[in-house]
């Protein structure tokens, strides 16, 4: 079965990297994995017939949102939480909202994980429905988003312009240099 | 072929990390990581759930949660910057002057 043990590599691939960018504390590093972590997600998305979504996650996610990232853990040059500091605000260390916080995450996982191993017939209902040749194929996917989704689409350049103009305004040096 | 339990799972795992990320760490650059990971969760379950349903849908859900993504690190991203630039640190910790 070489599907599924990929499926297997892939996803715990994207789980182990996922929990070292948390437990990392170089954001340098951080952010590394998490490309890692995209990649295999992107491995995901080729095994469940959606090779564009997976051509665009790394295109987008990996090659711009991360790099935008990495730019600017380079630009602020603040890598590391000390010892110190870190000593102090471990999460399992300190009361309230941190340490709650993570059993509030365990939780939200077991709560997930039970149900969706309870609900079998999720997995069999709805097994190989689907034409493949149409799910995957960027033709289908063009026509019904100028389509179906053509308002959200317009929407999403507004929100693009929005959040160009913020970033710009937000990050902007105040001063008469300008 | 997978069932998709499988996938729910994995990103319901994918999700509980991030949401733990946001929790417990005090770096506000990985803080803004830890929503990625979950955003990218979500995007898991909408293109699985669309594959065992049989439309694109969910993949085209996942192109506009990518935008989202995307103008969220740039507007996130920028106001790191300028709280750096008024306490030269990344600990929220530090930007409590607004809280009651």
């Amino acid at each position: 079965m070489p599907e599924s043990i990929l499926f297997y590599a892939w996803s715990g691939l994207a789980i182990v990297t996922a929990a070292l960018v948390v437990g990392q504390r170089n954001p340098m590093y951080s952010v590394l994995l998490l490309i890692a972590s995209f990649g295999a997600l992107a491995g995901l998305y080729v095994q469940l017939d959606a090779p564009f979504v997976a051509v665009a996650q790394i295109i987008i996610y990996a090659g711009a949102i991360m790099v935008l990232f990495l730019f600017v853990v380079m630009l602020l040059n603040a890598p590391q939480e000390d010892h110190a500091v870190w000593d102090r605000t471990h999460p399992l260390r300190q009361p309230g909202v941190a340490r709650w916080g993570i059993l509030l995450a365990v939780l939200l996982v077991v709560q997930l994980a039970s149900a969706l191993l309870r609900a079998v017939e999720l997995g069999q209902q709805t097994k190989g429905r689907g034409d493949v040749d149409v799910i995957s194929s960027v033709r289908t996917l063009g026509h019904v988003l100028f389509t179906d989704y053509m308002f959200a689409f317009e929407a999403t350049s507004i929100l693009i312009l929005v959040a160009m103009v913020g970033a710009v305004v937000l990050a902007r040096r105040e001063g008469p240099s300008l | 072929m997978i069932p998709l339990n499988h996938y729910l799972i994995v990103s319901a795992i994918l999700f509980g990390i991030g949401s733990a990320g946001v929790f417990m760490r005090r770096n506000l650059i990985t803080i803004l990581l830890s929503v990625e990971i979950m955003l990218n969760a979500v995007n898991l379950t909408f293109v699985a759930f669309g594959r065992f349903i049989g439309t694109v849908d969910g993949q085209i859900i996942t192109f506009f949660v990518m935008t989202v993504a995307a103008a969220e690190a740039a507007v996130g991203l920028a106001i790191v910057i300028s709280l750096y630039r008024h306490k030269e640190s990344l600990n929220p910790d530090a930007f409590t002057s607004l809280k009651w």
